[in-house]
């Protein structure tokens, strides 16, 4: 069942399309990634979802209701531009914000000290938030994101500045979050992060979509069909062995071990490999190598925009 | 609406917890009370007794000086040279010299010293010998001195404004003149102060990257317009503090040592410059100045409707301030940090200025064209209109130039807004005039 739902969305700076008739859904208590090189329209996009900012054309629903400003207390949004008054303490801080967002002051007392706690961070309550370090900072935006347990979570580009131990913090907290229910957009353009956490995704380029689906079944979609062998080395070539059609593409040895990479034609059942295998050598591990979001990503975004824009987006990466 | 409250606390309450606010509000009464108190303070100081040798060759003004609580005069029986060669080690301050001349009535004196004297020495001996010249004048020509004194008369001149229906008002343009200017002034400052604290507020949200977390939960013009209203109600109740304290230190010094409130008669010009307004108390203590000046000046103060100048210098006080306040925001929100606000500071420091700078003018002629316009215009009226408004304006103007203000407020709110909401979540961008008239074209 779909919690969010952007159809045909259009924006339009001065000279520049920001969003060309983009549409995603979003599914209940699933991790959702918005993906593309930066300058895609992601942050627009998600400007519009947070009513920061109004589309041109489209519309907007949440949970089955067109998208006005009372669902802002159902979403909780850290930016990518993200920051806390300097000289403001990191406790009244977190209470205004969350305030703001509609809980009463006592209910946001009760929930902070909660979280305070299990972040380990109550010693910074009174502390000004120019005295705390980057990471403990990161700690109390997400604190503030997720205070007043929304049913929508959006994160961008929620690891960059994130330092290697708050980002797993930060990756266990978004799981708990999405288990217990809520549900997560999550903006960015580091692919690796994407595998481990997106249930689904878009892929934004120049405006427009260009892919949009569940990661396994895009996966599934995009995959080259070449299985990986860890076998005993054997002295005949490998490829004189294989079933017409079957071609070996890499071989590593590995001590006494070979490696070999196999590509077969579409299709093809994965046993029949290895049936055709296990006449001639003996097999120790024997995968499926599905292509990465990484990869498929680039080939989406070369394929629609050309040679020319590869660079570009080789550099952004 | 309960968000906008949310910010409105907060600014508010941020601001006036802040040490330099209080060190403010504190100085600022010291500061204004000072300005009272410490001329006449100053007067008493410089109240230590002088005495002045007199040499007068003449014998006409030697027992003309009276002595005062601080002039004591002492006729020598010496020619002047060997006055002045005893002075230096008389422990006098000075020796007052008149030589006997052709003329039957002398006309000059030579006043020699050790350290410079004061102006009120000077021209307590000036206008004493100037009494005595003058009568000895008249009797060299037959004219009675109480003659003479009836004659001299000085010219009254009463201004009284007629209204239809042959109602009569009298009108002081002195003590108008001085509320004007002041509550002109204090306008001036305000809008200036306080504006440029939302400017910096609105700087300081962009720059610690607050602000898109912030318009994730309200409307940037919630959180702008909640900025506006905290730092306006941040300086209303600088303001009346100031004005509370400020009589406060008056009253309690007036009351801890009136003595030094009784003035002297050399010290009484003086202190009547500083406490015009105080008329009561001034018409007693003043002897040399006509009462029938003073008490004009009370009537002017009494004439003047209190309630109507205190409700429009509110109204345009913060009317103005909201005007400015919104332009200053907008300006905020357009750049990256302080200094980059100056190209953009320039046109709305222009009106202000130039408002200032005619305030002169408008005095002198309240109700001519360049007046009228000024004060209706919703940049400068705030200025100019309190400097018209004690003068007496016409219900027309003063109708006019409210809506317009009212207007001109709403109006560089919308415009503010629009770059306001635009400019908050941009970063890192040189922003010129072309810049900014895109982002009033963009759509919410």
């Amino acid at each position: 069942m779909e919690l969010f739902i952007a159809q045909n969305i259009k924006k339009q700076y001065a000279n520049h399309l920001a969003l060309n008739k983009v549409s995603i859904s979003v599914n209940k208590q699933r991790i959702f990634g918005l993906l593309g090189p930066n300058g895609a329209g992601k942050t627009t996009l998600i400007r519009i979802i947070n009513q920061i900012t109004a589309p041109d054309d489209g519309k907007l629903f949440f949970a089955g209701e067109r998208l006005i400003p009372k669902h802002t207390a159902e979403i909780g949004y850290l930016p990518e531009e993200r920051g806390l008054y300097k000289k403001m303490k990191v406790g009244e801080q977190a209470l205004y914000l969350a305030q703001l967002k509609g809980l009463s002051r006592h209910e946001a007392l009760i929930r902070l000290k909660k979280w305070f706690e299990r972040m380990d961070i109550q010693a910074w309550w009174d502390k000004k938030v120019e005295e705390l370090s980057k990471g403990m900072q990161q700690k109390v935006q997400f604190i503030i994101t997720v205070i007043h347990e929304p049913q929508l979570l959006i994160f961008d580009e929620p690891f960059s500045g994130f330092d290697p131990i708050n980002v797993n913090i930060l990756k266990e907290e978004i799981l708990q979050l999405r288990d217990k229910g809520a549900t997560i957009i999550f903006s960015t353009h580091n692919m690796s992060s994407v595998e481990e956490l997106c249930d689904d995704i878009a892929l934004i380029d120049k405006a427009e979509k260009i892919l949009d689906g569940g990661v396994k079944d895009i996966k599934q979609q995009y995959k080259d069909n070449i299985y990986e062998v860890l076998c005993n080395s054997m002295n005949d070539e490998i490829n004189d062995v294989l079933k017409p059609g079957y071609r070996m593409i890499e071989k590593a040895e590995e001590g006494s071990l070979t490696r070999l990479k196999i590509k077969v034609p579409p299709h093809t059942h994965s046993n029949e490999l290895l049936q055709n295998l296990i006449q001639y050598v003996e097999i120790h591990e024997y995968r499926e190598l599905l292509p990465s979001m990484n990869d498929i990503f680039i080939r989406k975004v070369n394929e629609a925009s050309g040679n020319e824009s590869m660079n570009q987006i080789a550099n952004n990466l | 609406m309960n968000k906008i409250s949310l910010i409105i606390q907060r600014e508010y309450l941020t601001r006036v917890k802040k040490k330099s606010f209080i060190v403010m509000t504190i100085l600022g009464p010291v500061l204004m009370a000072a300005l009272f108190i410490v001329p006449v303070y100053l007067a008493q100081m410089g109240g230590e007794v002088k005495t002045i040798q007199v040499v007068d060759e003449t014998g006409m003004f030697s027992h003309r000086f009276e002595n005062t609580k601080e002039l004591i005069f002492k006729p020598l029986d010496l020619d002047i040279e060997q006055a002045k060669a005893i002075f230096p080690n008389s422990g006098d301050d000075a020796l007052l010299y008149i030589p006997i001349t052709e003329l039957s009535v002398p006309s000059s004196a030579f006043l020699y010293f050790d350290k410079q004297p004061t102006m009120i020495i000077k021209s307590h001996i000036n206008s004493s010998m100037r009494r005595e010249v003058e009568s000895l004048k008249l009797a060299a020509s037959g004219i009675d001195p109480d003659i003479m004194r009836s004659i001299k008369s000085s010219v009254n001149l009463v201004t009284i404004k007629l209204h239809e229906g042959g109602k009569e008002e009298k009108k002081f343009s002195e003590v108008a003149t001085i509320l004007g200017f002041v509550s002109a002034i204090l306008i001036y400052m305000f809008v200036f102060m306080f504006g440029s604290q939302v400017m910096r507020g609105v700087i300081e949200e962009k720059t610690s990257r607050i602000v898109e977390v912030i318009v994730s939960s309200v409307k940037p013009f919630q959180l702008m317009m909640g900025k506006i209203v905290g730092i306006g109600l941040v300086g209303l109740t600088q303001f009346l503090l100031w004005v509370v304290l400020t009589l406060m230190i008056v009253v309690g010094f007036q009351t801890a040592f009136p003595e030094k409130f009784r003035a002297s008669e050399t010290e009484n010009k003086m202190i009547s410059n500083t406490r015009i307004t105080d008329a009561n108390q001034s018409i007693e203590e003043t002897l040399q100045i006509d009462e029938s000046v003073m008490a004009q000046v009370a009537e002017g103060i009494r004439s003047i409707n209190f309630s109507a100048i205190i409700f429009s210098f509110l109204f345009y006080f913060l009317g103005g301030y909201l005007l400015y306040a919104a332009l200053f925001a907008a300006i905020g929100g357009a750049v990256d940090n302080e200094t980059d606000s100056q190209q953009f500071m320039l046109p709305i420091t222009i009106p202000l200025i130039i408002a200032l700078v005619m305030a002169q003018y408008v005095i002198n002629e309240p109700n001519g064209p360049i007046s009228f316009w000024l004060s209706i215009i919703p940049l400068t009226s705030p200025v100019i209109m309190m400097i018209r408004i004690p003068f007496g304006v016409p219900y027309f103007d003063l109708g006019l130039s409210v809506v317009l203000l009212i207007l001109g407020f709403l109006g560089t709110t919308w415009l503010a807004a629009k770059i306001y909401r635009t400019g908050i979540l941009m970063y890192g961008k040189k922003v010129d005039y072309a810049e900014l008239w895109k982002w009033l074209r963009y759509k919410g």
